[in-house]
């Protein structure tokens, strides 16, 4: 992480509302918008406070009209304003594709580069209590698949303000990804303002016999599997993408021809998603010069049960994970985890509603 | 729903049965049984089971994230309600839906939507095909102040309007979504006086008053059945409980006990039972706590879906 070292640790939704906050502070176009952003809640903590600081004026609710709103969004960041249009779940944001894909992402391009859509969208997927069909879609390939849209996926604190800063200074309509689940877990954050940049997959851990690439919270996800499979002796070199779009697929295929094994966690599905995209940039590679070995996990191809038997075998876990790269590894193997070192806390302690 | 009792009784027993069963399932809420986003309507049941008493089984109803009640009231089995909420296998969706989504075809419950404003248009969808079949029955579709912000209102009522499709619309009007009160929302709050411009009747209700609701929706559906096409009800009204979830919430701040007193006052459970001989009301009222009762052994008691079925219902067959 090219940013100062701190000693602090922020929630991930303390440090949405800091980023928001200090781009806000740093910036007198910068304003926030979308259904809820000033109640007493604020968005589970992202927006708690940000009009008391910067005035009704500059953070304000909205009637219940995102298809008609982001097209507001859209003109006030076409004349020279900064908006953060919110909105609690990535499901509602279907009422807004009209004006994302053909107003948002096309305006540069299609009046020649003469005007530019300078849009920050923060949006979260849901996940668990029982969220089901229409409260827990990760939607991120659909967005990505248009050119002109920015869409990335903070998988910790750090890269939530970081990755919030950039987006409001970029110069296009970018989208910002998160997890309802990632919202109470913890990581250093430094106090001053600072950028993750756009483009650059992360390593996260170093490792010698897989590549595990790993999307929002299936990086936490990912991290314990790696320490289940590091006891059975394998050692994973874990990827973020940080960015979904643009990709920078060069950090996982070079990783890819260290260990020549690759595993692809998504939180979305597998069919015409980033799993996919990932699979094909290494299929296409010029960098790797070996062999190499592919398997995807994802949302089960249905849609998202609400009852936990079913939820369970919808997503991925640290579980399906690690055996999936043992299987990848040592084909022969009948290890399996226990359930209980596949738990994580932070979904444990989810309890709804939302 | 029980013909021989007086219209009194009859909508005393939905009202207190929609009223105990959200009752209930806010004191099972917090032994996690129920794993699932609940938005109670208590004190707003009256609304739904005045206008669905004029409904006959062919008819349909659609209500929201917020519908227990419309469920309850056209017919819907509160046993497959209640496994529903438990996640399991023999809830009326199968465990597929949870509180948000309820749905019973054979009754006439339109599967109904947790995103806002989206139930609107399927419902005139439904009011559409009867048109199309050539019958005389008829569609409600429910929903809050909020959802008549989206888009989605505006374009269905003009379109039913249009083509003078047998459907009414039922605005509840807490006027609350979430915490946001309506005039964060709306320029001016005349709801029905910019829906009678599509030239459609129209009414407001400023009170809880089950019978000046129930009298107006029986005449208008009379009407509707014999194709005088669409009408519009707004009912002012009061949610108790919290947007989502099992409590109230006047300590929040958003809102204040003392401006909820005249609605928690004229509690249509309370104002409709007092009409009732109290031995009547008595056998109503133990009625439905065994119902419930069976209900919730119900749900306890079957089993969950088998994780063999995951990719069921994906495509229809
Ligand atoms: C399209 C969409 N936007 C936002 C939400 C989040 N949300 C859920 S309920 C609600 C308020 C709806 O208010 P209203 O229509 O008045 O109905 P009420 O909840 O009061 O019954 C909102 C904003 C949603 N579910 N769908």
């Amino acid at each position: 992480m090219s940013t100062p070292n701190s000693t602090r640790l922020l929630k991930y939704y303390e440090a949405l509302n800091e980023g928001a906050a200090q781009a806000m502070s740093e910036d007198h176009r910068v304003f926030m918008m979308g259904l809820d952003v000033d109640d007493h809640k604020g968005i589970q903590g992202s927006t708690l406070g940000l009009v008391e600081k910067f005035g009704a004026e500059r953070v304000f609710t909205t009637p219940l009209s995102e298809d008609a709103m982001t097209g507001v969004a859209i003109g006030a960041a076409m004349a020279g304003q900064r908006p953060i249009h919110v909105h609690i779940r990535m499901d509602f944001m279907m009422l807004c594709m009209n004006q994302l894909v053909n107003i948002a992402a096309k305006s540069h391009y299609m009046y020649g580069g003469t005007v530019q859509v300078p849009l920050v969208v923060r949006t979260m997927i849901g996940k668990s209590w029982g969220q089901g069909a229409q409260h827990s879609q990760g939607l991120h390939a659909m967005f990505a698949h248009v050119p002109g849209l920015k869409v990335v996926a903070p998988s910790n604190a750090h890269d939530a303000k970081g990755l919030t800063i950039q987006a409001v200074r970029d110069n296009n309509p970018v989208i910002i990804m998160e997890h309802r689940l990632l919202y109470s877990t913890e990581s250093y954050v430094p106090e001053k303002p600072y950028v993750v940049e756009f483009g650059q997959s992360r390593v996260v851990e170093e490792g010698s016999d897989i590549t595990i690439v790993a999307i929002s919270n299936m990086v936490v996800e990912a991290i314990r599997a790696a320490e289940l499979l590091s006891a059975q002796g394998i050692s994973v070199e874990i990827i973020d993408p940080v960015t979904i779009s643009p990709l920078d697929s060069a950090t996982i295929e070079k990783s890819v021809d260290k260990t020549g094994k690759l595993l692809i966690v998504d939180n979305g599905w597998l069919n015409c998603g980033i799993s996919a995209e990932i699979s094909a940039r290494v299929a296409e590679s010029e960098i790797i010069t070996r062999r190499v070995q592919v398997k995807r996990l994802g949302f089960a191809a249905t849609t998202c049960p609400t009852t936990p038997t079913l939820e369970n075998a919808f997503y991925p876990s640290p579980k399906s994970i690690a055996m999936a790269a043992m299987n990848l590894c040592n084909p022969q193997s009948s290890w399996e985890p226990n359930d209980a070192q596949c738990e994580l806390a932070y979904q444990k302690q989810f309890k709804g509603p939302f | 729903m029980n013909e021989s009792l007086s219209l009194n009784a009859r909508l005393y027993e939905q009202v207190a049965l929609i009223r105990r069963t959200e009752e209930v399932i806010a004191e099972i809420y917090p032994s996690d049984k129920i794993k699932s986003p609940v938005h109670l309507a208590i004190g707003q049941e009256y609304i739904c089971a005045a206008v669905i008493e004029h409904l006959k089984a062919s008819d349909y109803a659609c209500g929201t994230y917020r519908g227990h009640g419309v469920y309850l009231a056209k017919g819907g089995s509160l046993n497959s309600m209640m496994a529903e909420l438990y996640g399991k296998s023999t809830g009326c969706a199968k465990g597929r839906a949870g509180s948000m989504h309820l749905v019973e075809s054979q009754h006439g419950v339109i599967g109904m939507s947790a995103v806002v404003g989206t139930g609107i248009p399927v419902a005139v969808g439904y009011a559409l095909a009867i048109k199309q079949k050539k019958t005389t029955d008829v569609v409600v579709v429910f929903m809050g102040d909020g959802a008549t912000e989206e888009g989605c209102f505006s374009e269905s009522i003009n379109f039913a309007a249009l083509h003078k499709l047998p459907i009414l619309f039922v605005c509840e009007n807490n006027q609350l979504a979430i915490h946001e009160p309506i005039d964060k929302r709306w320029a001016t709050p005349h709801i029905t006086q910019r829906v009678s411009t599509y030239g459609i009747p129209t009414k407001q209700f400023s009170k809880p008053d089950i019978f000046a609701i129930h009298e107006y929706v029986g005449e208008q559906i009379k009407q509707m059945r014999q194709g005088a096409g669409p009408c519009f009800i707004e009912c002012f009204t009061h949610r108790w409980s919290e947007h989502v979830g099992p409590n109230e919430d006047y300590d929040q701040g958003y809102r204040s006990l003392e401006a909820a007193e005249p609605w928690r006052k004229n509690d249509v459970l309370i104002t409709l039972g007092e009409t009732l001989a109290p031995a009547l009301r008595d056998s109503i009222d133990t009625k439905i706590e065994t119902k419930i009762q069976e209900a919730v052994n119900f749900a306890e008691q079957s089993p969950f879906p088998d994780p063999k079925e995951l990719y069921d219902y994906v495509y229809a067959k």
